[in-house]
């Protein structure tokens, strides 16, 4: 999203970039002055992401933050500050945590997710038949938007649905309640976000891998190298600093899961995560406040731990030769 | 990227939000309906959540109909598909339609920042039902145009294939027609349209009806236990929970979906749904469109008699207000009353006319036959209500706990129905406490 906004908002800088240049002019305070506009170019550049990222990321976020010290609710035009009172009912009521269990399912997923991406990177970066076709479809179910998987995945899921049919083609008899049994409806929308999202670790990975000089499978051939071989001494390390990206998304990624349960189960059935919790407060109960403080704890929360993860796992240069 | 959700969310906090700053103080001046309707003029925009009414140009016809009493008014119709999103939205500028329909979400002590009142509580009530649902400081902030009864839409077909002809009396006749129903027929007995979520919310409605008290919802206000044995809220929650506990209801309640539901009670797959009478045209239509007898369909009360009686209580639709930013808040009071009062929009669809003495219309005719008491639902202490509700997290009016209901009846949660309604009293109790002291 950010690359798309990124190159709509440089259009107009760019065209004044290729008006006619000044003309030269003879004497030093022309050439000063020159300097100076070059150093603004960059600036000229950056100012209308920039003025994008804080209109609609950082002044929103300062909003949010403000209303977490008020007892807000939603539509009054009065709000009176109550300091960190919010703070303290979200700290002092374990129960609104206890919807943490839930990411669990979903960081679970995500590793199976990452696997699944290192897999298929990795195969259809040597040369398989079909892999620009295959590419396509792994990627696929990226690019459907959220509310369309959602819908088909409800399809999918009801008793005698899709996978039932699928699971009794292949021998597997009996109804279950994809969605309706408690002990698998987390695990199946694990699932749905795992098929959605695999394709774009699969796309970061194989950039990275095709970014590896050939050279070096030629020489590990020769050496009598395998392929397991060659994922674990050359792929693998190369791409070591997109992994630990994509774990570090995958933790943040499950710890603010919305949209895939909001959408099929709307939190019902044990399936409810910290932001549907979060926009509960705020549209249901009117509770603005207290939903904004629980909006900056998970804020907080997802830099912490991207924080200790990088103290964990510095990131290393990794030197392809 | 599943990051961006937080912030898509804050975003969205602040979108809602940001404008919210002004709210140009309204005076408070009174929408009078004019007494000379030849010299009001002026031209009205009428925001509307029937958009099926502006597409097959009946509202139009209204609108010739009103200019011929009052010709110097034009009336401009806007309909917004998601009523009730959007209108919330435009109500954080002035710029909201002359007259609109007020949006559930608002809570009532909040209309006079955006409505112009109606006139005096005490005279407006002998002429309307539902007032009190929008009065505040005695004075009235909108009016409802249809009233709606709560009750069981059923297919009457499969009823009767199961031997049954009579209404059950009480909630264990009813589980008893249910358990016969699945015995007999094809037929899932009942269908709590749990995904969807909102259809569980219609059960609330029916506080009133059990104990035959119009006075009951105001009284939670009071209650501190309100699932506690003999009250309302314990025989409408019990009774969907013997439902589900006894595998009445659907196999399957997450996947369950609204628009196929209709299809399913219309041919007979489905024998009963807890609803409002407004379903009964839809359910109708929808039998119509699965080929079966429209006529099949039909509606019948909670199953709870007083003296040999059943009751039914009435809540209001939509209630219309007077914009308290109009500048021609004459001529919108005057097409409010006209809509209600004269248009007969409300008889020609089968809805019950919200004007007091008005007859029951044909989707009832089993409600006037059988003698069913049908009273309005007084909502005098809804303000703190609302509040104990929103303090307490439960949200009597939305859908989340009775998904919870629906979840320990049918195993799959923790708890039966009497830790639950204790875990409920507990929050309910706490809540009120907490707002009291």
């Amino acid at each position: 999203m950010t690359v798309v906004h990124n190159t709509r908002a440089e259009g107009p800088a760019a065209d004044r970039r290729s008006a006619p240049p000044p003309e030269p002019a003879p004497g030093r305070p022309r050439a000063g002055r020159r300097r100076r506009t070059a150093a603004l170019t960059p600036w000229l550049f950056l100012a209308a992401p920039l003025a994008l990222l804080l209109m609609f990321t950082f002044l929103p976020v300062a909003d949010m933050i403000g209303y977490s010290f008020t007892d807000w609710d939603g539509i009054s035009p009065a709000r009176s500050y109550v300091g960190g009172e919010n703070y303290t009912d979200l700290v002092t009521r374990p129960a609104r945590f206890e919807v943490f269990v839930v990411s669990g399912f979903y960081l679970a997923a995500s590793f199976l997710q990452i696997a699944l991406a290192l897999y298929f990177a990795t195969v259809l970066s040597f040369n398989t038949r079909f892999r620009n076709l295959f590419k396509g479809l792994l990627f696929f179910p990226y690019l459907i938007n959220g509310v369309a998987v959602g819908f088909v995945f409800l399809y999918f899921f009801q008793p005698d649905g899709t996978l039932d049919t699928l699971l009794r083609l292949v021998g597997a008899e009996g109804r279950h309640l994809w969605l309706g049994d408690p002990d698998l409806a987390n695990p199946s929308l694990a699932g749905v976000s795992v098929w959605r999202f695999m394709g774009l670790n699969m796309v970061l990975f194989l950039g990275a891998i095709q970014s590896i000089p050939p050279h070096l499978y030629e020489a590990a051939e020769l050496d009598g190298a395998n392929r397991w071989q060659q994922f674990r001494h050359i792929i693998a390390p190369s791409i070591k600093p997109i992994i630990s990206l994509s774990f570090i998304l995958a933790v943040s990624g499950s710890l603010a899961v919305f949209e895939i349960p909001y959408i099929m189960t709307g939190g019902a059935n044990g399936t409810e995560t910290f932001v549907i919790q979060t926009v509960k407060l705020a549209f249901q109960f009117d509770k603005v406040g207290l939903a904004s403080a629980s909006a900056v704890v998970l804020l907080i929360l997802i830099l912490l731990i991207t924080w200790v993860q990088r103290r964990l796992f510095p990131e290393e240069r990794v030197e392809l030769s | 990227m599943r990051r961006a959700c937080v912030v898509l969310v804050a975003a969205t906090l602040v979108a809602v939000t940001a404008c919210s700053g002004q709210g140009g103080a309204a005076t408070g001046e009174i929408a009078a309906a004019p007494s000379d309707p030849a010299k009001v003029s002026g031209g009205i925009t009428v925001l509307t959540n029937r958009t099926d009414q502006i597409a097959d140009g009946s509202l139009k016809k209204y609108a010739a109909e009103f200019n011929k009493v009052y010709p110097g008014v034009k009336v401009k119709f806007e309909g917004l598909t998601d009523y009730e999103g959007e209108a919330k939205i435009r109500m954080n500028t002035e710029n909201y339609g002359d007259v609109l329909l007020i949006p559930n979400s608002l809570s009532v002590e909040q209309y006079p920042n955006f409505f112009a009142p109606l006139g005096n509580s005490i005279a407006l009530s002998e002429k309307f039902d539902y007032t009190s649902h929008a009065t505040v400081d005695g004075k009235v902030y909108g009016l409802a145009n249809i009233g709606v009864a709560n009750g069981f839409v059923y297919n009457k077909a499969v009823w009767e294939k199961a031997g049954i002809k009579a209404w059950p009396a009480t909630p264990e006749e009813f589980i008893a027609d249910l358990e016969t129903i699945k015995a007999k027929t094809d037929a899932v007995p009942y269908y709590t349209n749990y995904k969807d979520g909102w259809p569980l919310t219609n059960w609330t409605n029916a506080i009133g009806s059990p104990s035959c008290d119009s006075g009951s919802y105001d009284r939670l206000a009071k209650t501190k236990e309100p699932w506690s044995s003999g009250s309302d809220l314990y025989a409408i929650d019990g009774l969907l929970y013997s439902i589900v506990e006894k595998k009445l209801a659907e196999p399957d309640p997450t996947t369950t979906n609204w628009e196929d539901s209709k299809a399913q009670i219309g041919s007979g797959k489905v024998a009963s749904m807890w609803l409002g009478s407004w379903a009964i045209s839809q359910m109708r239509t929808g039998a119509e469109a699965a080929g079966k007898n429209p006529d099949d369909i039909a509606f019948m009360p909670f199953p709870v008699q007083h003296d040999g009686t059943y009751c039914s209580v009435l809540r209001p639709d939509y209630q219309y207000a007077v914009n308290a930013h109009s500048d021609n808040k004459e001529a919108a009071r005057a097409w409010l009353d006209w809509y209600i009062t004269k248009s007969g929009q409300a008889a020609s669809e089968g809805s019950i006319s919200a004007v007091k003495g008005a007859p029951l219309p044909d989707t009832l005719k089993a409600f006037s036959d059988n003698d069913v008491t049908m009273i309005p639902q007084s909502q005098e202490d809804i303000v703190e209500v609302n509040k104990i509700d929103k303090a307490s997290e439960i949200g009597i009016t939305a859908q989340g706990y009775r998904q919870k209901l629906v979840d320990i009846a049918r195993g799959a949660a923790d708890g039966d129905m009497d830790s639950y309604f204790g875990e409920l009293n507990g929050k309910w109790a706490e809540a009120q406490q907490t707002l009291g002291g």
